[in-house]
């Protein structure tokens, strides 16, 4: 589950990339991507093209690994046998994902080694909102439903990108995502049509997630040479804006039609417009908590990094000169 | 054969304790999810430990249609003392060493004891437990492959290894501590009993733990962790499971 790139907007270095690029191959590279054609790995692609997909892949190939951190110490408290499977089955997905994604990104050069340290050492981002902490079951059930909505929105925009590698990867994520939805609405359901202490547990909850949910789809994007280049090469697939917007039209009539409120007295959908109007979450926090000073940050780089750490004998052992060659099971 | 009261009583404390052992190393299992040492690992771990508790609950089935309460309820309501399942698969997940060893040493024997329950006398068992030899399969030869490999994976991690072989080797015997009606459940064709268990399988682990490299721990010098078919446990099972019945017990009649 993954929101929108943070991509940085460098709108006055335009030139400078471009400068560099043979116009000819560049033509043709931007005559296939107009054309619906896929760019595989070993075509060639622009210098900036392969550095943006590479952010782009990687941080949603952190954003797999780290958001399965709050929902899995749910795994271990999940109340029945009916939920404690499903989220054992819900998170491992999630560790796919990262599986599929780490290979995709390195098809474009950056093994999965570097991307694990960039990640550990603060230097890649990955999704803000897994930077809250998960304090009730409750949490985890509006995080499988409405993160995982948030990012099945994001993800089928990104899988009609120009990447094939990362479009194939985005289209057996959303299959699974899909079923992840499925399991977070019933759960809300379960827990908003409950008792009075679940319906509190829910709606105390997604108070909470509201303003991580509106940040999800990243700032309102500004207009800039970078970004209409970037669309061009279909790496961004639409403005943030207008994902938050295909969000809201499809969740909040669902979270009402529940009988649960959001804390946001100016929501509504502009009838003759046909947008929906609410209050701009603060930018400021977003900016706060990307920037290290979330609430989770430092303990979910921390688990990371000690995960890595404690793993760092097995991974050694396998990569032995004598180690023995076990044929793969599939 | 006419199955007799301590028939019944017999296959219910074999019923309790594969289910509580499936459900109790599931979840442990289940803790490697977004911490294994690499992703290949947090996912066959987590795919074992779906694989474990969904056994479980089957077991937990058949004991609700022997007139046991409804799996949830017996899962989740009751306390360590009425819990039995072994020692070997309560303690915490630890350093992958250990829990790869604990994998070996208890899915060898599941896969054994499936196998001799597979022609069990007590159909709806003999069912589940044909299916189960068709999961188990895949978690012995995850187990073997990487017990080979980190024999052969340098200094490091063979001491780590045979370290781990050699603390969990009396915990291991401790799965084969017999019941109270072991003879009821051989007379009557239930089960082959606990003793055939263990031979089979130290017939089974010792020859490989010697084909991967190993020095092979000696049985009768090992003192069996026995107690945990008999409710008692390390102090590692009651903190488990206040943490797995957190959430239910905030309202155990409600629909989660």
């Amino acid at each position: 589950m993954y929101g929108n790139a943070y991509i940085e907007n460098d709108g006055n270095k335009v030139n400078s990339i471009l400068a560099d690029e043979d116009p000819i191959k560049l033509a043709e590279f931007e005559a296939r991507i107009a054309a619906g054609d896929k760019i595989e790995p070993k075509d060639w692609m622009p210098k900036e093209y392969r550095k943006q997909l590479v952010r782009m892949i990687e941080q949603h190939a952190h954003s797999e690994i780290i958001g399965s951190l709050p929902e899995g110490t749910w795994i271990t408290r999940a109340p029945g046998f009916r939920r404690k499977l499903a989220l054992m089955a819900k998170v491992q997905d999630e560790v796919g994902h990262a599986q599929l994604l780490y290979s995709a990104a390195e098809t474009l050069g950056k093994s999965r080694e570097d991307m694990t340290n960039d990640l550990i050492n603060g230097k890649s981002k990955y999704s803000n909102v897994f930077n809250y902490p998960a304090p009730t079951w409750a949490d985890s059930a509006v995080i499988a439903w409405l993160i995982d909505a948030g990012a099945i929105v994001n993800q089928l925009a990104n899988s009609k990108g120009s990447y094939g590698p990362y479009c194939r990867a985005l289209d057996r994520i959303c299959a699974e995502e899909s079923f992840h939805l499925k399991y977070g609405h019933d759960n809300v359901v379960f827990l908003a049509t409950g008792t009075p202490v679940q319906r509190a547990m829910v709606q105390e909850a997604l108070n909470r997630w509201w303003e991580p949910i509106m940040h999800f789809f990243g700032p309102p994007d500004k207009a800039s040479q970078h970004s209409e280049i970037l669309m061009r090469w279909k790496v961004k697939m639409g403005s943030n804006d207008s994902m938050r917007q295909t969000f809201l039209n499809m969740y909040v009539p669902k979270i009402w039609d529940l009988g649960l409120t959001l804390p946001d007295t100016e929501l509504r959908k502009n009838e003759e417009t046909g947008q929906w109007e609410y209050t701009e979450p603060n930018w400021e926090t977003f900016k706060q908590v990307i920037n290290g000073n979330g609430p989770c940050n430092k303990e979910r780089l921390a688990v990371r990094r000690m995960a890595e750490e404690n793993g760092r004998w097995v991974r050694k052992a396998l990569m032995n000169k004598d180690a023995v060659y076990a044929t793969p099971l599939a | 054969m006419e199955f007799t009261e301590k028939h019944v009583e017999g296959l219910k404390e074999l019923l309790y304790k594969m289910a509580d052992d499936l459900l109790i190393i599931g979840h442990r299992n289940s803790e490697w999810t977004g911490l294994g040492p690499m992703l290949e690992e947090d996912i066959a771990f987590s795919s074992m430990a779906q694989d474990k508790v969904g056994q479980s609950l089957a077991l937990f089935e058949l004991l609700h249609e022997l007139g046991e309460s409804d799996p949830d309820t017996v899962a989740f309501t009751r306390n360590d003392h009425q819990f039995h399942c072994s020692q070997l698969v309560e303690l915490p997940i630890g350093e992958y060493d250990f829990s790869m060893v604990r994998h070996f040493f208890f899915d060898h024997a599941e896969a054994i004891r499936f196998e001799m329950l597979a022609d069990s006398v007590f159909e709806p068992l003999s069912m589940v437990a044909r299916k189960f030899k068709g999961e188990i399969k895949y978690h012995t030869m995850h187990a073997d492959i990487f017990m080979q490999k980190l024999a052969a994976g340098g200094e490091e991690s063979f001491s780590r290894m045979q370290n781990s072989i050699n603390e969990t080797f009396g915990l291991a015997l401790g799965m084969f501590e017999p019941g109270k009606y072991e003879e009821a459940l051989i007379e009557s064709g239930i089960f082959g009993g606990e003793a055939e268990l263990q031979r089979r399988w130290l017939d089974k682990v010792l020859p490989l733990l010697e084909s991967f490299g190993y020095v092979v721990p000696k049985v009768e010098s090992t003192e069996p962790a026995f107690g945990g078919r008999h409710g008692i446990h390390t102090p590692h099972l009651q903190p488990l499971l206040d943490e797995m019945t957190e959430v239910f017990s905030i309202d155990p009649g409600a629909d989660w």
